[in-house]
């Protein structure tokens, strides 16, 4: 199996998690869009852990899922406070600070 | 023909393609589904899928991580998220800046040949297997177990730090001020007198709903001994969205039941004389 073929998947799904983050106005899609590219990182890392033979991409792919999950509780109580002031989840509702 | 010559297709690559094309679909999913828990069940296909993959690429601690932290806790704080904020109004499809979409489409191409041309010589060696380093320990949880606590002691220190301050600053961010006093039962007792004394309002409970021989449901009103409406006895909800149960079809099973009552009572009374 070439792992090549990993890392192509990588960046397809990288790729379309970008086009995801910038055309989509829901908050919370967008914010997925980003865990969807930190998914795909963490498959190049194992995959290089594969290639290589060591663990240490596996050790950094689990970083990444802690960081992941801190991230995630912080950004969904950001949406939240914002849904509760603004009574939206869109990006292009949250506005107060533009010129 | 020379044998090295023929595709050998082994379960890692079944296994592979299988996954990736779910996996792409997945991630489609995710960005063209309008409703926003649709693009969430298409986050968890592609989650699963990536497992499958960790698992296919012999990292089953990955395997599980993924499933239980990614697919488990992640993805159902964002399915919870989506219950407190609301998930009626599918996404707007107006453009606010012109050309958005097509840009965005162009710039996610452009990004995928990049990636894709930038990595595809990156591969300098073949696939050395983890089989030796997953062995060396006892096994891949070991195998991990010896670098986090090993080389990778204080990046893991770190984590820790990390999580205890996200999860303070969620407290945080999630809390909000009461403005005005919470209304105790004293007060709410007040309140209602005060309306009683003002408004006539009736301060004590409301009327429960109507329980009739063929319905019990919270949308059939109850019928007062007139057999008019008694308005406050079902949800102001229910009428707005038209759910209540026609009055006079109550009033008409009712009625006929009663009849039948009767109808039977007469009859055992004949029996009796």
């Amino acid at each position: 199996m070439n792992p090549e073929n990993y890392l192509i998947l990588a960046a397809i799904l990288f790729a379309i998690a970008a086009v995801g983050v910038l055309v989509r106005r829901n908050a919370l899609i967008a914010f997925m869009c980003v865990e969807l590219m930190l998914n795909s990182c963490n498959l190049v890392l194992a995959a290089f852990a594969q290639m290589r033979g060591n663990l240490d991409g596996q050790v950094a792919a689990f970083f990444v899922m802690v960081v992941a999950a801190a991230e995630v509780v912080v950004g969904l109580a950001i949406v939240m406070m914002i849904y509760r002031t603004r009574r939206s989840t869109s990006v292009d509702d949250a506005n107060l600070l533009k010129l | 023909m020379n044998p090295a010559l023929i595709p050998l297709v082994t379960g890692t690559e079944v296994t592979f393609w299988v996954c990736a094309t779910m996996m792409v679909l997945g991630a489609l999913g995710l960005v063209l589904f309008r409703k926003a828990v649709y693009c969430a069940l298409s986050m968890v296909v592609v989650m699963v899928n990536l497992a499958v993959l960790y698992a296919a690429m012999e990292g089953p601690f990955l395997f599980v991580t993924q499933i239980i932290v990614y697919t488990g806790a992640i993805m159902m704080l964002f399915v919870f998220v989506m219950m407190l904020v609301g998930i009626d109004r599918p996404d707007s499809t107006v453009e606010t800046i012109k050309g958005q979409r097509v840009l965005g489409l162009i710039a996610g191409v452009l990004l995928a040949a990049l990636l894709i041309y930038a990595i595809a010589g990156a591969v300098t060696v073949g696939p050395a297997g983890l089989a030796g380093p997953n062995a060396a320990d006892g096994g891949n949880v070991q195998g991990l177990a010896g670098l986090l606590f090993g080389r990778y002691i204080f990046v893991f220190e770190l984590t820790a730090a990390l999580l205890i301050t996200a999860a303070v600053g969620a407290m945080v961010l999630a809390h909000h001020q009461r403005i005005h006093p919470k209304a105790k039962q004293r007060d709410l007792a007040d309140e209602r007198m005060r309306a009683y004394a003002a408004t006539g309002e009736h301060p004590g409970t409301l009327p429960n709903s109507g329980i009739f021989a063929t319905h019990n449901s919270i949308g059939a009103p109850a019928l007062l001994p007139d057999g008019s409406v008694a308005e406050k006895s079902v949800s102001k909800t229910l009428v707005a969205r038209g759910a209540t149960i026609d009055p006079a079809g109550l009033q008409e099973g009712t009625r006929r039941n009663f009849e039948e009552l009767e109808r039977v009572r007469d009859a055992d009374e004949e029996d009796d004389e």
